[in-house]
């Protein structure tokens, strides 16, 4: 098939370095991945287009980059499904990290934040006589978390990282996942307390948008997203709930529970607290806009139909003491 | 056509506008709606934090009421249908989590038997209405009106769970829609990005940047306003963009439409009786280069 590869070019070493776009015009075979793509031009075409690759298999995790404008591994992708109407495709270097040359990101930034969150076991307590007992389904589950190469998909599209250099991210949350969630890791009957509270600081868990940008583009299913959800129930389970983040999820579930609807009104002082006076005031001026504009909630709010109903089902599913 | 109609909440609260703009286009579409007095709302992801079995459960709790009335689910929320979406995968690809959930349901006589399909309004006027009946139906044309799309993340992702493999024209849903519109659509790179609302009380700052990247860079490319099928979305990028537009240093003043209201317009009907004086960055340029009256 003829295909054209749009690649986003970089050059540090020219004058004045600026990306600009080039077109490469190639013949490939129907089954040829992006990454197949790419090294032809690089033999074939052009020897100074720089990019990473390894394995060729999706195990390595070097060939991260944008196609099409989302991230994804080039040798996982083939092209023939990822050409438009003109048989174009459109290669960039991964987001958020700064790029080197051409297709070559650099991840400082990446590994410093998976640093951060202390990738490794730290059991407290006494050390068992012999080796530490995990059950299988434990390990089954963390089995989804350490299926990630590194390959940094989830760090280049985060919506937030994109915004804020110093939110943790994805990659580096769903790693710490793999740690508060294995039974080894904390106290005595698991729980990571320590890492939770770090977690639990701005920059961390609660930054989240939950935009979901990482569990689409993750090529190893690990939904960094989903264990971020999960950390943030351990924590408000461990007792860490005084961030704005974990009182606002307990506001939303309180107004649930008493009326089956969201109180938008009272979302927000019960959220950062009723006599928080200057984040209030920060939000005068929009509550007042709304106010004239006729668009503030209804300052009487109203239940649905047989709200009681609701109310009941959540005292029986969250009663702690059933079994 | 009849659809069991589930609001959502923002729109009868922070965007008031919402909800009679959808139920007039409805009535004009020939859409019936049956409203579920009795379903709650879906926990919006939030209540998931805390909860997700209990937010999974509330949600089962809707499919069962629109079940008994023999009726499928319309949402006009991305955030609604992406969390009923993912809840319905939930069950659906677990009959033992969906027997679960069940056991809680029969507590109050309901049983939720995995057939709801939740579908968004934009996906019906696809899938189910058509675009050609919608265009047959168009009145008043948005030609010259540059429009630029903003989903909101739940009605994009996970896509699985929003079964985007078997229908693939999800992705590009709201162009196809703005182009039967007869307006033009400005492709911009955060059409399918965040908006910020979650994290609006958590951090601020974030979110006003999202605000602002997203709005500014569909008004330098000549937007003359965004049109969103999420009224969460709505919140941030049109209450918030004063507030987005200082942080950023920059004035903005691009105009949020609601899709209804959108469809409202090409259908003649007034910017009143739709609502956009409501609206907190002003439709008033966007309602002169429409050429109608305001009301």
């Amino acid at each position: 098939m003829d295909v054209t590869f749009k690649i986003k070019r970089y050059d540090p070493e020219v004058e004045a370095p600026e990306s600009y776009w080039q077109d490469f015009s190639l013949t490939l075979d129907d089954s040829a991945t992006v990454l197949d793509g790419l090294i032809k031009i690089r033999e074939d075409m052009d020897g100074t287009l720089s990019l990473r690759c390894s394995c060729r298999s999706a195990i390595c995790g070097s060939c991260a980059m944008r196609i099409n404008g989302h991230a994804g591994l080039a040798c996982k992708m083939q092209v023939r499904l990822a050409l438009d109407d003109d048989n174009v495709i459109i290669i960039e270097p991964a987001g958020v990290m700064p790029v080197v040359k051409d297709l070559v990101v650099d991840f400082d930034m990446f590994w410093s934040k998976i640093m951060e969150v202390d990738p490794y076991l730290r059991p407290e307590g006494t050390e068992p006589d012999a080796e530490y007992i995990a059950s299988n389904e434990a390990m089954l589950h963390l089995s989804g978390v350490t299926a990630c190469i590194m390959c940094g998909a989830c760090v280049s599209d985060c919506t937030v990282m994109e915004v804020d250099p110093t939110f943790l991210g994805p990659a580096a949350l769903a790693k710490a996942y793999r740690f508060t969630a294995d039974p080894r890791d904390g106290d005595a009957q698991g729980v990571s307390r320590d890492r939770l509270e770090a977690l639990n600081e701005p920059t961390g868990m609660w930054d989240c948008t939950r935009c979901a940008e990482c569990v689409e583009v993750c090529p190893k299913g690990v939904a960094p997203m989903d264990r971020i959800m999960a950390l943030r129930e351990q924590a408000i389970n461990a007792g860490f709930d005084n961030t704005y983040g974990a009182r606002h999820a307990e506001a939303f579930s309180n107004s649930l529970e008493h009326s089956g609807q969201l109180d938008e009104l009272r979302l927000v002082p019960n959220t950062v607290g009723v006599f928080n006076l200057p984040v209030l005031l920060n939000m005068a001026p929009e509550a007042l806009r709304a106010l004239t504009h006729g668009k503030l909630p209804p300052i009487i709010h109203k239940k649905i139909e047989n709200a009681d109903r609701v109310r009941k089902l959540f005292r029986r599913v969250e009663d702690p003491d059933r079994s | 056509m009849k659809y069991a109609f589930f609001p959502g909440c923002v729109s009868r609260g922070g965007c008031p506008e919402l909800y009679p703009a959808a139920k007039l286009i409805c009535q004009r579409l020939d859409i019936e709606l049956q409203e579920m007095p009795g379903a709650s709302c879906t926990g919006a992801g939030v209540l998931q934090e805390k909860n997700e079995f209990l937010g999974d459960t509330l949600n089962a709790r809707t499919f069962a009421m629109a079940e008994d009335l023999g009726l499928p689910i319309m949402t006009i929320c991305s955030t609604c249908q992406g969390v009923m979406s993912q809840a319905n995968h939930r069950m659906k690809s677990n009959p033992e989590y969906l027997a679960k959930v069940n056991v809680e349901l029969a507590e109050e006589g309901l049983e939720y038997k995995g057939n709801a399909e939740p579908k968004h309004l934009l996906w019906i006027l696809i899938e189910d209405y058509g675009l050609d009946k919608l265009e047959s139906l168009i009145t008043k044309p948005l030609a010259g009106i540059r429009l630029a799309p903003f989903y909101g993340c739940y009605i994009l992702r996970p896509t699985d769970a929003l079964d985007f493999q078997d229908n693939p024209d999800r992705q590009s849903s709201l162009e196809r829609l703005i182009e039967t519109l007869g307006a033009t659509v400005v492709d911009f790179a955060g059409k399918t990005r965040c908006c910020g609302f979650p994290i609006l009380t958590i951090n601020e700052k974030n979110s006003m940047a999202m605000v602002g990247k997203h709005t500014a860079e569909a008004k330098d490319l000549g937007a003359d306003a965004m049109v969103t099928p999420c009224p969460l979305c709505h919140l941030n990028l049109d209450a918030f963009q004063p507030k987005a537009s200082a942080q950023a240093q920059r004035s903005i003043d691009l105009p949020i439409i609601h899709m209804p209201q959108a469809i409202g317009l090409a259908m003649g009907i007034s910017p009143k009786d739709l609502g956009l004086q409501r609206h907190i960055v002003s439709t008033k340029a966007l309602i002169t280069k429409l050429g109608v009256a305001a009301g």
